[in-house]
């Protein structure tokens, strides 16, 4: 975020932007894997005289977590059954998921695989004598929907030739829904009530990043859906590599702020994920893992994970760390049990790895393990692949140092933070889990009526991943269709005026122009703060005191009540953020609601009582887990009026024994 | 690992409706200046490697150097995207080369199946349309507690 010191942006920002007002029955906020299932799935149900648009931050083409590529489907059902995926997510989350959520999104992900394949993304296949083909070659095989087999790493991943998965289902979705109704570069900021009723949504504003345009749309009913949250602490890299984020950097915590904002209530926002991956590169190790069956040493040059130590040390942590795969938190507090007493670095073990892969391969086999373990990282970590190169790492010779990364949050990977939704119309589902508005239950609406989430929005459930994002987003379109069906009388009326909407999106530019001039260098000036000093600002908070790196992870009461303190301060400091051009307006906004995002989660790890997580983080007041107390989940809802933050405790309800 | 623009290369996609880099960047880093007819990287520390912008580029003048603040110099990887492979050029600080092909996608660029014409029919079912099209019987959990 290192903007110039001026507004050397091409695109300068003005005090009085156009205003454009739209009215749509459906908005979709979002363009990624969520939002292109919507997009692809909204009009199969809607009648023809419906209003549908969607705006997103950037090109649909290559926008949201899968922009880079993906290398695996991480879900995929086929012969499995939705009652075990919902045991191996509870499982990885330490037992405190909503089951009914999970089984749901099981039953309906493979279909978006099926239609991804059919759209041209090339899926492997396994040969009868069980050799892996690529996806140009697996064609011969079939396809998955016609009962082909898919080359498996684990129960539930399968690998795919994916670089330009996303442009694919990009390429879906802007069919389905039509050019017509989509906006790019117009970056949605907040959700707007309905002036009749606080409790539904009845519109958004946002801006164009393009033209100075602020975009006033009113709509019946909204889809939020745009990622998780990335560079809220302080990154292992802090130069020009802290682009180098594993989960995508323009992932702004947008999602939440918006919702909370909204008066949405949230879930598990305590969870957090920090993914152990190759140091510096943060390229993926789940296929060295899983596919080529590496191990990680501790810097003695032991498989620590395997010994009698860390067995002892996962039992603690029974029936989860006990179970046949241990949860992916509890790795972590392996390794960072290791790397604390001293025996680090954790080096993956590449070389052993290959070579005995190697003992049953000819000399061509040989070579396409080599293609396929760069391929790894060329098809969603590019950047992993060149640091191979600048260090004259090969594989096959050279071990690679793995590492805990910063914090990252988000409810579709393997962590389940996010916003409380309701779960499907079943009679299997419990009461407790639906939400309903005028009598009828709406699956994957929040508390706000009309404000529906997917993907990275959804909290407690997690291991969606790209697939089950995708297929989450069509479950919610058609369920937009039914609320626009069942509410065609209502008119969504803004208490906001037009004038006041403007005011507050244009804000940090009016700043800029009324301050400008006060000083000779545009960054320094007492009467407003740039996005990238505020991003630095919240970066050391949250480091320092909120569990960051800088402490393994390791937070007390006493540090939660100064960051909090710290991040309320900060908040009020954004009422005097400035920016020169459109691009710093959009970072403006975006830090803005990455300090609401943080701080939603400071408080939720504040509120609980016990360390769930160890691994993702810890609570030093309340180690240990604590399931006589704290077997629940934990919501919070945010009064923008007031500024008031409320948690509360909801009962866990177990479905599938 | 930010991505630069060779000043000889760019031309500014003038010949396009819109410049590729800018159009494509999923983080808005890539502008035109609009007097030197030359794209840039505005905020090389927001850049998240992802070759969006160098697979984009009509004229092949975006690569990608490592972050300064922990790749050794000397190295480079880039892409030559074809219709149905990425072909890949890896070359090590030491010199050494590699190269690899991968399928991208099976099938024409444009012709994904947007299912057009599907138009689902009972919108009270918890089935998707193209589940409810295939006659897909929902399952219920085998056993609840």
């Amino acid at each position: 975020m290192a903007i110039p010191n001026k507004p050397l942006g091409e695109l300068k920002a003005v005090r009085d932007p156009e205003v454009v007002e739209r009215e749509v029955d459906i908005l979709i906020v979002g363009g990624g894997m969520a939002a292109c299932g919507t997009a692809f799935e909204v009009k199969k149900w809607a009648s023809p005289d419906t209003k549908i648009l969607l705006c997103d931050k950037a090109a649909m083409e290559r926008s949201g977590a899968v922009a880079q590529g993906l290398s695996a489907i991480n879900t995929y059902i086929g012969s499995n059954t939705p009652d075990d995926y919902v045991r191996m997510v509870r499982n990885d989350l330490m037992g405190i998921v909503r089951e009914d959520l999970i089984f749901d999104l099981g039953c309906h992900v493979d279909d978006s695989v099926h239609l991804f394949e059919e759209w041209g993304l090339p899926v492997w296949k396994k040969t009868e004598d069980g050799k892996n083909l690529d996806g140009k070659k697996g064609q011969k095989m079939g396809t998955l929907k016609g009962g082909a087999t898919p080359v498996r790493t684990g129960k539930w991943q399968i690998m795919i030739n994916g670089e330009s998965y996303k442009r694919i289902v990009a390429e879906a979705a802007k069919l389905a829904l039509g050019d017509e109704n989509i906006l790019e570069r117009v970056f949605i900021v907040e959700l707007l009530n309905d002036a009749n009723n606080p409790k539904q949504i009845a519109g958004a504003v946002g801006f164009s990043v393009r033209e100075n345009k602020v975009y006033i749309i009113k709509c019946k009913t909204m889809m939020v859906a745009c990622g998780g949250a990335v560079n809220i602490y302080q990154p292992r890299s802090v130069g020009e590599g802290k682009g180098r984020a594993w989960y995508p950097v323009w992932n702004a915590g947008s999602t939440y702020t918006m919702a909370l904002r909204a008066g949405a209530e949230l879930s598990m926002m305590e969870n957090r994920f920090t993914p152990a991956r190759f140091k510096d590169g943060y390229g993926p190790v789940g296929a060295w893992f899983l596919l080529f069956k590496a191990k990680t040493l501790n810097g003695l040059g032991e498989n620590f994970a395997a010994s009698d130590a860390a067995k002892a040390e996962l039992k603690k942590y029974a029936p989860y760390g006990t179970a046949a795969i241990t949860p992916t938190c509890l790795r972590n507090h392996l390794m960072l049990f290791e790397m604390k007493e001293g025996r680090g670095p954790i080096m993956m073990d590449t070389v052993t790895a290959l070579a005995e892969l190697g003992k049953t391969m000819d000399k061509k086999e040989l070579k396409h393990l080599e293609s396929e373990a760069w391929e790894d990282f060329l098809d969603m970590t590019c950047g992993q692949a060149n640091l191979w190169c600048a260090q004259d790492c090969e594989p096959e010779k050279k071990n690679s140092e793995v590492m805990p990364t910063e914090p990252y949050l988000l409810g579709s990977h393997s962590g389940c933070c996010g916003i409380w939704t309701s779960g499907p119309d079943y009679d299997w589902v419990p009461e407790s889990y639906k939400i309903k508005f005028n009598g009828k239950v709406y699956n994957r609406m929040t508390t706000i009526a009309g404000l529906f989430t997917s993907g990275d929005g959804v909290a407690c459930s997690g291991h969606k991943f790209s697939s089950g994002s995708h297929a989450e987003g069509r479950m919610a379109a058609k369920e937009m269709v039914k609320f626009v069906r069942d509410n065609a009388s209502f008119k969504p009326t803004l208490k906001e005026t037009k004038e006041e909407l403007v005011a507050l999106v244009y804000k940090p530019v009016r700043t800029y122009l009324d301050n400008m001039a006060y000083t000779t260098a545009a960054d320094i000036n007492p009467n407003y703060i740039k996005p990238n000093g505020m991003m630095y600002r919240m970066m050391k908070a949250t480091h320092e005191y909120g569990a960051g790196t800088a402490t393994y992870y390791m937070t007390t009461s006493k540090n939660l009540e100064i960051v909090i303190d710290l991040l309320e301060t900060m908040r009020a400091d954004c009422e005097k953020m400035a920016a020169g051009d459109l691009h710093e307006l959009m970072r403006a906004w975006e830090i803005t609601h990455r300090l609401y995002t943080v701080e939603a989660h400071l408080r939720h790890i504040q509120y609980r009582k016990e360390t769930r997580y160890p691994g993702f983080y810890y609570q030093a007041d309340h180690p240990g887990q604590d399931d006589a107390n704290w077997f629940c989940f934990t919501n919070s809802t945010y009064d923008k009026a007031k500024n008031e933050w409320s948690l509360k405790k909801v009962d866990y309800v177990k479905i599938i024994p | 690992m930010p991505s630069f623009v060779i000043a000889e290369k760019c031309d500014g996609c003038k010949g396009g409706d819109k410049t590729a880099c800018m159009y494509i960047c999923p983080n808005d880093l890539m502008v035109l200046d609009p007097n030197a007819m030359k794209a840039y990287n505005q905020e090389p520390d927001q850049c998240w490697e992802c070759f969006s912008c160098v697979k984009i580029c009509p004229t092949q003048a975006i690569e990608v150097r490592g972050y300064a603040d922990f790749v050794p110099m000397g190295s480079s990887i880039m892409p030559m995207m074809g219709t149905e492979d990425v072909m890949w050029t890896c070359k090590f600080r030491n010199g050494t080369i590699k190269r690899f092909k991968f399928p991208i996608r099976t099938t024409a660029e444009g012709a994904a199946n947007a299912y057009k014409d599907l138009k689902g029919k009972n919108l009270d079912s918890g089935l998707l349309s193209t589940e409810e099209a295939d006659g897909y019987a929902l399952p219920k959990p085998a056993a609840t507690v």
